[in-house]
């Protein structure tokens, strides 16, 4: 037979949780992002696959799905790469179909489906290792021969069987293995049943059932130490995000102040040395001290995914969900969303009922994003004193834990009048499986942290730069007259733009300098806060700026105009990278000019009764 | 004694086979889904947990795998307890 002279093209299908795209990184030595959660991957990934003839295949990753009936739009995806039927996209050359060796029953009636249409395929039995350690023994030649098509026993995370299945994919791809006749499809219980004969059959020993991991459950799912631990997981999340981090954002706080310094001390005063103080050092820096903090939120947000344990969570919330018109499913994305709502916002796509998934894009801001965390710690760090609280807990992580509730409580309260409203209609049902825990790979951890700061840095280095820098010039220019004896700020073309907007926010006890960071804030959360860092910082003397942001506000700002500054950050509507997702996902404009309005007015009204409520209580 | 009828019945370490699934009462793709994960007649089932705030979602194990629904869905879904497990438990009840 000819070997094709194109690049084959390989899919790797299978249900969720078989551990597709760990075998898929391992394969292509790629770093796509995994979890313990239905819907990780919820697009196509490609990567080069080196075969051992020698050639280069082409393999894509796929949504996990239980059949090639989809319910949600990921699953769609799968089918349609399937079928051939994905826009612009070669059809496939070959099927990986990957299993869990726990799971036989289920995971093979999807091999029977896929096996029906005829397409050459090789069927890769992942986790093989768990099974063995649970006493299951599966006849690997039986099962190959029963199926018709190639099996190789693999351990993805930890890259067993990999060359096994290159040289099984290269010999499926050269068309040495018999040909698979195309059959009609068939109803799913014929099939259940099939499958379960030949689990049974190609089973030689019978694990137990995965009792210590029931035992967890009997702990995180109980009806009393199961809300109680979530409530812990969360609370401990935010206790650490400022208590580990203390020390290291002391130092790249000195590190910044201390450049800013050498800058002073080595340069002649001029608009550049003012640009590279008060524009570059004083913006960028001020945000680029909570890198540790946005580091730890992200290790526990990852390993909260991987273990499994966000399934939990979505079971323990799906009572709570289902009041305001949603399910357990959506919660998800919500808590994804605490890292940042642009993943969340794509992982509602494995939600399967539009107007469900509509409601949580829509709640999905509110849910404190890493972005939000620096605009917090800078008030937090200025206004709120580090006392204990009940001699553990340091108030300024309570009130932090006290934020987060708060963004909670409104997008749930927004959902409620979101599924009475515009996305009314009836809500499906909760039906989710449950994967077994798993212990977080190091490695992926690892990756995923830093994958996350390279970003953070990234953004700090790009749009924050960018956007400091045009808001320092904006801020220098034009020079007052010399006869100018108020702030030179406030002759500004900044200055001006603070004084136009001042009128707005004023009600909500906002001042000219913030009403002038909003602006810029539009661009990425975090920019409000190296806004703020480079308007105090032109203001100030070199004295000043040694004492860093958090010190200036404290001297500036009225404590109610600070907590209303705060509460219009749990609504605030600022993002542009989270609008244009989700004009991707929602297909126009319509909704994300709608989340604009709605969170606009939410944060206008939220900072505004908290500055009036603090005014008068204080 | 009685053989319980619903999932929501068995207590804890019962197991019970699925003998009918009453498919009218879902939409039909709720109904495959219910199929896909691996509910069918003849299949062992057994309680796990039950979530906070009255019992409802439920945890169940279906053949080896572990699923979450609510009890609407798991009214739906008839069940007999396995001989021998009923067997276990009536000498249980007995020796009480």
């Amino acid at each position: 037979m000819n070997v094709p002279m194109t690049t084959p093209v390989v899919a790797l299908v299978g249900n969720p949780n078989a551990g597709k795209t760990s075998l898929f990184n391992a394969l292509t030595g790629s770093r796509q992002k995994v979890g313990n959660y239905p819907g990780v991957t919820v697009e196509r990934k490609a990567g080069k696959l080196a075969l051992p003839d020698g050639r280069i295949a082409n393999l894509i990753d796929l949504p996990g799905t239980y059949s090639l009936t989809p319910r949600s739009p990921d699953e769609a995806v799968t089918r349609d790469a399937v079928l051939g039927h994905l826009k612009g996209e070669k059809s496939l050359d070959a099927i990986v179909a990957v299993i869990d060796a726990t799971n036989l029953r289920n995971h093979l009636r999807f091999v029977l489906e896929l096996r029906r249409l005829g397409l050459p395929m090789l069927v890769a039995l992942n986790m093989i290792d768990l099974a063995e350690r649970d006493g299951t023994s599966i006849d690997i030649d039986r099962l190959s021969s029963i199926l018709g098509v190639p099996v190789v026993a693999t351990v993805a995370v930890r890259r067993r069987g990999l060359d096994a299945l290159g040289v099984g994919l290269a010999g499926v791809l050269r068309g040495e293995t018999p040909e698979i006749a195309a059959s009609p499809e068939a109803d799913v219980r014929l099939l259940q049943r099939e499958a379960r004969v030949i689990a049974d059959t190609v089973t030689l020993a019978v694990g137990g059932h995965r009792k210590w991991s029931q035992r967890l459950d009997g702990i995180a799912l109980h009806p009393v130490f199961g809300p109680v631990l979530l409530a812990m997981l969360l609370f401990l999340m935010f206790q650490a995000v400022f208590a580990w981090a203390e020390a290291p954002m002391e130092w790249l706080a000195a590190l910044v102040s201390s450049a800013q310094g050498l800058l002073n001390g080595s340069m002649s005063e001029g608009p550049l040395r003012s640009m590279l103080v008060d524009g570059v050092l004083g913006g960028v820096g001020a945000v680029i001290v909570f890198l540790p903090q946005i580091i730890i939120l992200f290790f526990f947000i990852l390993c909260l995914e991987q273990s499994g344990y966000m399934v939990r969570a979505a079971f323990l919330m799906d009572r709570l969900m289902a009041r305001v018109g949603l399910n357990g499913r959506a919660f998800i994305p919500l808590i994804s969303s605490f890292a940042c709502a642009i993943p969340g916002i794509m992982a509602t796509r494995s939600i399967d009922s539009p107007k469900d998934r509509l409601t949580t894009i829509l709640i999905a801001p509110l849910m404190t994003c890493s972005a939000r965390l620096p605009v917090y710690a800078v008030i937090i760090g200025a206004f709120i004193p580090t006392t204990l609280v009940g001699g553990i807990f340091n108030l300024q992580g309570l009130v932090l834990f006290g934020l987060y509730i708060a963004g909670v409580v409104g997008a749930l309260v927004a959902a409620w009048a979101l599924r009475h409203t515009v996305t009314k209609g009836e809500s499906p049902t909760f039906l989710m499986e449950m994967p077994k825990y798993q212990w977080p790979a190091p490695r992926d951890i690892g990756i995923g942290l830093y994958q996350r700061a390279m970003a953070f840095l990234q953004r700090a280095g790009g749009i924050i730069l960018v956007s400091t820098i045009v808001l320092w010039a904006l801020a220098t220019w034009p020079k007052p007259p010399a006869d100018w004896n108020r702030p030179a700020l406030e002759y500004s073309a900044a200055g001006r733009i603070g004084a136009a907007l001042e009128p707005i926010f004023r009600p909500i006890g906002f001042n000219k300098e913030i009403a002038l960071a909003l602006v810029p804030g539009m661009a990425a959360r975090e920019v409000a806060v190296s806004a703020l860092g480079t308007v105090y910082s032109l203001q100030g003397s070199e004295e000043d700026q040694a004492k860093g942001l958090v010190e200036r506000l404290r001297g500036t700002w009225s404590l109610p105009t600070a907590l209303a500054f705060l509460a219009w950050f749990v609504f605030a509507p600022q993002c542009i990278s989270t609008l244009a997702v989700t004009r991707r996902e929602t297909g126009g404009w319509a909704w994300p000019a709608f989340m604009f309005t709605y969170l606009f007015v939410a944060a206008y009204a939220a900072a505004g009764i908290t500055y009036w409520t603090a005014k008068i209580l204080l | 004694m009685s053989h319980p009828r619903l999932i929501e019945r068995l207590s804890p370490g019962q197991v019970a086979v699925i003998t009918a699934i009453d498919r009218g009462g879902l939409d039909p793709s709720t109904a495959q889904r219910l199929h896909e994960l691996g509910f069918d007649e003849g299949v062992d089932v057994e309680l796990l947990h039950r979530a906070p705030f009255g019992g409802d979602p439920m945890a169940v194990r279906v053949g080896n795998m572990v699923v979450a629904l609510r009890c609407s869905m798991a009214r739906l879904i008839e069940v007999e307890l396995i001989a021998s497990a009923a067997a276990a438990e009536c000498q249980a009840a007995a020796a009480e």
